[in-house]
């Protein structure tokens, strides 16, 4: 035991909690998957869904307790996704509308279906 | 380091070779974050450009068995965390039992997978020649439906149809041929993000039975745990994809439903 005195021990009560919080959370998306919320639908799920995940990390993967080292990787991991996701979805979503269908039939039709 | 809790000649101390360990783990999780990355990715972009289609197929997933399902693997997530404190406080005999709660619980997700598996094999929903979004509501009952869920359903192809037709990016669009298309776009997703979700939950199946061998042994305790720990990690690194597969599948289009 001497050895390991650094290492964290999560006791089974936060585990529980963690549990616990888990679960709320689901039924919590579920329910609100059904009321209308518009746009934010999607907002609020994916809102939920990274709470869980951070509860995921901090207490069943013991990121709280882990070495500076060790959190830096997980922090890094999740910046490079971020660069991946926010680049990507950001051109997609500032491109120009695609023409209408009436301004497609005003070209000549080699121009058309190029992709 | 496999399989004794010696310390090796290239570190100080236990806890660093631990840490060492713990951090050669997390890299290949990074990793792993990036390759579901890509397919949350692709999803994301389709969906943007085909939300009707995508609400059609996400609406015809079974809500019940996903969040049953949900339920399960988090469940499972509880029993691993419990595995390693039974390790980490040298409680031999409880790490089996934890371990096999685990195995048992992810089978059941399996299961439950295999389940809607074949419900999509039989409503037609298997991208490929025989896909057909509006099987259910011309065979009702052959999916079971009826009353207002068979309304609603036709309802939402109908809808669907009518998008396909006023979308300028599909000049060609004939309503039904565009819908089918779009909604095999999801359903491959579908099929793709959590079959690949499920070969790694039988990957960690795998895992488990040998964890399962070995704790049976009264390998592990407060000493050497370091397995059962970074296959924890593994696992509720899985259980994380899920928590995010199961919104984005499953609900994003309840509430129009």
């Amino acid at each position: 035991m001497a050895e390991h005195s650094a290492e964290h021990i999560v006791s089974p009560k936060t585990y529980a909690a963690v549990l616990t919080a888990l679960l709320i959370g689901t039924a919590l998306t579920v329910y609100a998957a059904k009321v209308d919320l518009g746009r934010f639908n999607i907002v609020l799920a994916l809102t939920i869904a990274t709470i869980k995940m951070t509860l995921v990390i901090l207490f069943f993967m013991h990121g709280k307790y882990s070495p500076r080292r060790t959190q830096l990787v997980i922090v890094a991991g999740f910046f490079w996704l971020a660069i991946m996701l926010g680049l990507t979805l950001q051109d997609y979503s500032t491109r120009h509308a695609e023409p209408s269908r009436s301004q497609l039939n005003e070209l000549p039709s080699s121009l058309l279906r190029r992709s | 380091m496999h399989r004794t809790g010696e310390l090796f000649g290239q570190f100080q101390t236990l806890e660093q070779q631990k840490e060492t360990a713990t951090l050669g783990m997390w890299v290949f999780l990074v990793t792993e974050i990036l390759f579901f990355g890509g397919l949350f990715l692709t999803y994301s972009i389709n969906r943007h450009a085909y939300p009707t289609a995508f609400g059609i197929g996400g609406n015809m997933l079974d809500l019940n068995l996903g969040f049953g399902n949900t339920i399960v693997l988090i469940a499972s997530s509880f029993t691993m965390a419990m595995s390693v404190w039974s390790a980490q406080t040298s409680h031999k005999k409880l790490v089996p039992l934890f371990l096999i709660a685990t195995l048992a619980l992810g089978s059941v997700f399996l299961g439950i997978k295999v389940v809607e598996y074949k419900q999509k094999f039989d409503h037609h929903l298997i991208p490929g020649h025989s896909f057909d979004i509006t099987y259910c509501s011309n065979n009702p009952a052959a999916c079971g439906l009826s009353g207002k869920a068979l309304e609603d359903e036709k309802k939402e192809i109908e809808e669907g149809i009518q998008a396909e037709k006023a979308n300028p990016n599909d000049p060609d669009a004939n309503g039904i041929v565009a819908l089918n298309a779009h909604a095999q776009l999801y359903f491959s997703l579908y099929f793709g993000m959590t079959g690949l979700h499920a070969l790694h939950m039988i990957i960690g199946a795998g895992l488990l039975l040998w964890l399962i061998f070995e704790a049976r042994k009264g390998r592990f305790d407060a000493n050497y745990n370091t397995p059962v720990d970074n296959i924890g990690l593994y696992w509720h690194f899985v259980d994380i994809v899920w928590i995010f597969l199961f919104p984005l599948l499953y609900l994003i289009n309840r509430h129009l439903a």
